[in-house]
């Protein structure tokens, strides 16, 4: 009985085939001349002939951080210039592991994009190859240097950025123990930690801060663990710097203000500003966020190279002084005071009377 | 007349190979009905088709004289046709009542009503006298035990047609009496059975009457009371059997394998070898007599080094051995039929010739520097394939596909065809047709008449007073005595097995295997 | 129907199945299957560079399936690739970096030196099962782990604290420029050949030798083997050997042909685990571990055409590449209903 009856859905799935198979085909026919317009390299329309795109890493585009203020950044731009997502205007190709970088730059390569973004240090050995082969296309790198004619490097001075928030942290904690949540222990991160630990320090050299990295950008249960230890230690702020790990510190920094509305939890965000990230009903957990402008970086390469400049063989490192990284808008977390101290070290970095070092001394 | 079951004409397909052809069976009310073949012959297809695992090709089945079509096992239970398997099919860790109720469990308001299931059992045990506690867990209680826990299984669930597959293969010699008295009780009780057996010892005490079946075709049907042993026999396997194991006198000269003050611990590190003494002559068959767990295993577990000895030697034509590595034994010339075939003897996922060559593949001619020479595995499975008689469709056939007989005829071919000066033979025709059982002591008789020395261990007395030319009695970890055959008797052997020493002077050629 | 039909038949039909219901998935989340289909076809198939990338991402997919099958045909379950592969990866860039040597001894070294990196990594596993009966399993498991934050750590030390070994030396490297110029530069190398003449030794051992004989007898019935002479622990310890060797030669593929260089990593690479299911796929023979990798590494690579030519996103196309396989994998319940078809016809 059970055979026959799997016999006609066998049946039944194969007809449904043929009938979906028939609806494909005639959706391709739809699709097709828009798709064919798209492919042409210098496509005519009506908005600016420029088109721009980006690889993320394996984080993805919507890991609330690295990747997807760069991707912002592309849609902010793209609007602006009255693009449309898609060949000739702009897109992003997402990656699964590290051997995908190569393909995923290459196919946009190939699609004519004007200027192909790799984001993330783990692309520079794939921009590296792909400048080589592809002499003519405009690549841009973040967060690492790719010597090459055709490739436009972006550096960011995220020790600047970590430095303020060290202050702020440092200033706001009542417990006076601080964490620091790293995602690998990269030189990049490195440096974020470097100049929290030395914002701290420049406020009190007392508070202990308790450092820990989770090996991983993309593990948000590792995260919270690690956030659930800090905070039941005595820690009351964290900043992170592990993309979707992250995640996890604000989820264990949410549910402890969920239990106790009282609970004295802070997350300070990363990269973007993840306000969003920490609204616990009408309150919110997040601090401040340290922002590393990548969507900014991105934009100006493409202003440049829609201008006819592209920066390529260059590198631009953003600062504080280039407002390329800073705190975001505590939106009344942080009190009017201690953002006056705040600013006066921005200053002070800003006109170069404080070098903050870029790794942990 | 009054037939319960009436399988006619039946033929089943497997492929290309007919595993039943035009085989009839009428089960009368209230008769044990035998169904006798010998191994792969057919059996075992024709009651699965009764239970509805197989559909036939061809035939018909009528249950009380009505046509049915038996498409599950389920049907069958609803047409009151229960098996008890040769398997048992039992969860260890449940109870008796857990067991029976499995699947057909009774419930109040959902949920499983275990105690009046349990009163249930203990009425149906007590009014066929199985003797069987329902709460008993089955790990705790014994094989014959459980079979009847299967037995009960079967009438829980309204069988009065009941299918005995082999079921005194894993019982002992007093469980078997008990079987046979629960069988009679239950056709007292108005059911009926069908026992499927290759033991005509069983048939000729329990059954009205038998059906035979030979490679896979029905012979046809006799009446218990108008036959013999002899002539079931031939009507099994088709030929004149002989019973009584012809063999000239033996002709033994010097020893081949000596055991000295031999002590062996089992796997818990008990002694279960106490000291024993044994020596087995070129040209001559040493039968070991005991009752199972009385050292057998382990003394020929050290012999052939899966084992180590505590204390003692053990030594090949003057050789020591002792707790030498299994492959140094091998080579110091001892054959070995294991005991357990399936887990020492053959590799059963391995085709026929992968296993012949089992022993012998690191050597030449087999291999050469280490590359495998599959042309002369090929050869040699073949030698054993026809000089052995194995029925197999080939060398590449996996030796987990061939019948119980024909897996021990090859490793029987493996081993003779090595040459060993010892061969060790252990329960070598457990479990097998009285066709096979022949072949192998005849073959055991020709390796003595080809002068090298057989060491046999058996648990079934007629077997070892046929075959052996001397017979050593083993009784708690020591060979208690050794006699000639033809100077004993069953029951005296019985006796000195049991452990009641006797103070006997039987004259022993040449023995030194006396013990006190 | 014959066998030789149904053995056919099958894999075809579970791939066309596998294909319809990733289809409805596509067409439920509203997106055109005829289109992501074609976008997989040409990524897998494509141009030049398709197809050489596609062979590029088969070539470890190999080696991790060998290496399963083979642990596997002893009866052990190597679920230790991924950390034999990292080691093997580490180990050909750091002799692919540290070392300054003619190509014909530059590159044999690297190749053997992740070979044997990989074998020392699996010795473990394989001393502890046969010594001490520690299931194989749950130390190889652990072993990932420690390989993957070992060789973090090794990347940094050798990189004075970057994460990238940097490029290693071109007399190591297994890149191809004749296949780059066949394949508009795609990052296929020589591995295939080293891949496909592993797959070669595979058989060789298992089918001809008597080392593949006592293998195979170990892993069928150990008991048997022991009484037949055979050192059963020496067999595992060899056996898993013998599958690190093959896990560290794919680790190889990645460091001297794809990559060139080794790199800090947050994460598994998940070739070993796919590693598993080719294996499976193939049922642990060296011709099945073939058509399980290119299975997996066809689909596995041209999945990156679905988003970029479809604009499927990579979430579905994993569903899609998923249930695919899932059907493969499902062969037998196929064969099953085929049988029983042909039953049905032949009682007729």
């Amino acid at each position: 009985m059970t055979k026959r009856k799997f016999g006609l859905g066998l049946s039944l799935v194969l007809a449904a085939g043929t009938i979906l198979g028939a609806c494909g085909s005639k959706d391709e026919e739809t699709t097709t001349p828009k798709d064919s317009e798209g492919t042409g390299s210098e496509g005519t329309t009506e908005a600016v002939d420029f088109s721009l795109a980006m690889v993320t890493d394996v984080g993805g585009v919507d890991d609330k951080s690295f990747n997807q203020s760069a991707w912002e950044g592309i849609e902010a731009f793209g609007k602006e210039n009255g693009l449309e997502k898609g060949d000739g205007g702009y897109d992003y190709l997402q990656s699964t592991s590290d051997a995908d970088y190569i393909t995923n730059i290459n196919n946009l390569v190939r699609r004519d994009f004007d200027v192909v973004y790799g984001i993330g240090f783990l692309m520079e050995e794939p921009i590296k190859t792909i400048a080589a082969q592809q002499k003519d296309a405009q690549l841009a790198i973040i967060d690492s240097i790719v010597d090459a004619p055709n490739v436009a490097s972006v550096m960011f001075k995220e020790q600047e950025g970590s430095f303020l928030a060290g202050v702020a942290a440092a200033l706001m904690s009542e417990s006076k123990q601080i964490g620091f949540v790293g995602g690998m222990e990269i030189p990049v991160i490195e440096r974020f930690e470097a100049g929290f630990l030395e914002g701290v320090k420049a406020v009190d050299p007392s508070i202990k801060v308790d450092v820990q990295y989770t090996g991983k950008f993309d593990d948000a249960a590792l995260g919270k663990t690690t956030a659930n230890r800090m905070y039941s230690s005595g820690v009351d702020i964290i900043f992170h710097a592990a993309g979707g790990t992250g995640n996890g510190v604000f989820a264990e920094a949410k549910e402890r203000k969920t239990k106790d509305a009282n609970a004295n939890v802070w997350v300070i965000g990363v990269d973007s500003d993840q306000y969003e990230e920490g609204a616990v009903g009408d309150t919110n957990v997040t601090l401040t966020s340290m922002l590393k402008k990548v969507g900014t970086a991105v934009q100006n390469i493409a202003k440049d190279a829609m201008a006819g400049n592209f920066p390529g063989g260059t590198t631009v490192t953003y600062g504080l002084a280039e407002e390329g990284v800073g705190l975001a808008d505590s939106r009344g977390a942080i009190p009017q005071d201690v953002l006056d101290q705040i600013d006066e070290f921005t200053k002070k970095i800003a006109d170069g009377e404080i070098v903050v070092p870029e790794t942990v001394e | 007349m009054d037939y319960v079951i009436e399988m006619l004409g039946i033929r089943k397909e497997f492929g290309s190979f007919v595993a039943n052809d035009n085989i009839t069976l009428q089960l009368k009310k209230g008769e044990i009905h035998a169904l006798l073949g010998e191994n792969g012959a057919g059996k075992s297809t024709l009651m699965n088709v009764l239970f509805g695992l197989y559909q036939p090709e061809a035939g018909e089945i009528k249950v009380k004289g009505k046509t049915v079509k038996v498409t599950d096992p389920n049907v069958a239970n609803d047409l009151g046709i229960g098996m008890v398997h040769q398997h048992f099919m039992l969860v260890e860790n449940f109870t008796v009542t857990e067991n029976i109720i499995l699947g057909n469990e009774l419930t109040k308001a959902g949920m499983v009503n275990i105690k009046d299931a349990a009163k249930k059992i203990q009425k149906l045990s007590e009014m066929y006298g199985l003797d069987v506690d329902p709460n008993a867990k089955i790990e705790d209680i014994s094989v014959g035990m459980q079979q009847r826990v299967e037995i009960l299984k079967t009438l829980y669930r309204g069988a009065d047609i009941l299918i005995f597959d082999e079921p005194t293969a894993s019982l002992t010699p007093q469980e078997i009496n008990e079987l046979i008295q629960i069988m009679k009780r239950l056709i007292q009780e108005g059911k009926s059975i069908i026992l499927i057996t290759h033991k005509l010892k069983e048939i000729m005490d329990v059954s009205d009457r038998v059906t035979v079946i030979r490679k896979g075709e029905g012979i046809g049907t006799v009446i218990t009371a108008e036959t013999n042993p002899n002539e079931l026999a031939s009507l099994m396997v088709g030929r004149q059997v002989e019973f009584k194991t012809v063999k000239s006198e033996a002709n033994p000269t010097d020893d081949t394998l000596v055991v000295k003050d031999l002590v062996v611990a089992d796997y818990r590190g008990i002694d279960k070898v106490k000291g024993l003494n044994l020596t087995v002559r070129k040209g001559e068959i040493l039968g070991i007599a005991g009752i199972d767990g009385n050292g057998q295993s382990e003394l020929i577990e050290a012999i052939t080094g899966l084992r180590k000895a505590k204390a003692g030697s053990v030594s090949i034509n003057g050789k020591d051995i002792t707790n030498k590595k299994p492959r140094k034994i091998t080579e110091a010339g001892v054959g070995h039929i294991p005991q357990d075939r399936h887990k020492h003897g053959l590799v059963l996922d391995f085709s026929i010739g992968h296993n012949i060559a089992l022993q012998t593949y690191y050597q030449k001619p087999i291999s050469k520097s280490g590359i495998m020479n599959y042309k002369k595995v090929s050869e040699l499975a073949q030698k054993v394939i026809n000089d052995f008689d194995v029925r197999t469709q080939g060398e590449h056939t996996p030796a987990r596909a061939l019948s119980g007989g024909n897996q021990q005829k090859a490793i029987i071919g493996r081993e003779v065809l090595r040459d060993p000066d010892l061969l060790i033979a252990a329960l070598p025709t457990r479990g097998l047709d009285v066709g096979a059982i022949e072949f192998i002591h005849q073959r055991l008789i020709e390796q003595r008449d080809n002068g090298k020395a057989v060491l046999l261990l058996s648990f079934e007395l007629d077997e070892v007073m046929n075959v052996s030319d001397r017979i050593a009695v083993i009784y708690d970890g020591q060979i208690v005595d050794t006699l000639l055959p033809k100077e004993t008797s069953e029951q005296e052997l019985g006796l000195l097995m049991a452990g009641q020493k006797k103070n006997s002077n039987i004259a022993k050629q040449g023995d030194t295997t006396h013990v006190e | 129907m014959s066998n030789r039909v149904v053995n056919i038949l099958v894999p075809v039909i579970s791939v066309i199945l596998g294909l319809l219901v990733g289809a409805i998935v596509m067409l439920v989340s509203g997106y055109d299957p005829i289109l992501g289909y074609t976008a997989l076809w040409n990524g897998i198939f494509g141009d030049a560079y398709a197809i050489g990338e596609t062979i590029r991402q088969i070539t470890p997919y190999l080696l991790a399936g060998l290496s399963v099958a083979f642990a596997f045909r002893t009866g052990l379950f190597n679920i230790g690739v991924e950390g034999q592969l990292l080691v093997g990866w580490f180990a050909a860039s750091y002799v692919g970096i540290a070392f300054d040597l003619p190509m014909y001894i530059h590159l044999p070294f690297a190749i053997i030196a992740a070979a044997l990196a990989g074998a020392a990594w699996a010795f473990i596993p394989g001393l502890l099962k046969a010594k001490l009966q520690v299931h194989e399993v749950i130390v190889t498991i652990m072993m990932n782990y420690i390989a993957l934050h070992t060789t973090n750590a090794l990347i940094k030390v050798v990189s004075d604290g970057g994460d990238n070994t940097g490029t290693i030396n071109a007399s190591a490297s297994l890149k191809s420029a004749f296949f780059e110029s066949i394949t508009d530069y795609s990052r296929l190398h020589y591995g295939i050949f080293i891949a496909l003449a592993m797959v070669l030794l595979m058989w060789f051992i298992l089918e001809k030798t008597t080392t593949g004989y006592e293998l195979k007898s170990v892993g069928f019935n150990k008991h048997a083997s022991e009484y037949a002479g055979m050192n059963v622990n020496k067999n595992i310890i060899l056996s898993m050997v013998i599958a690190g060797a093959f896990a560290g030669l794919a680790g190889a593929m990645e460091a001297l042909g794809t990559f060139q260089y080794a790199n800090v990593k947050g994460g598994f690479t998940g070739i070993g685990f796919d590693g598993i299911a080719v294996a499976l796929l193939g049922a642990n023979t060296p011709l099945g571990v073939i058509f399980g990798a290119v299975l997996f590494g066809s689909l596995k690579y041209g999945a990156l055409n679905m988003p970029n030519e479809a604009g499927i996103p990579v979430e579905i196309v994993s569903i899609v590449i998923a249930i695919i396989i899932f059907f493969v994998a499902c062969g037998y319940v196929i064969r099953y209903f085929l049988e029983k078809a042909n039953k049905k016809k032949e009682a007729k």
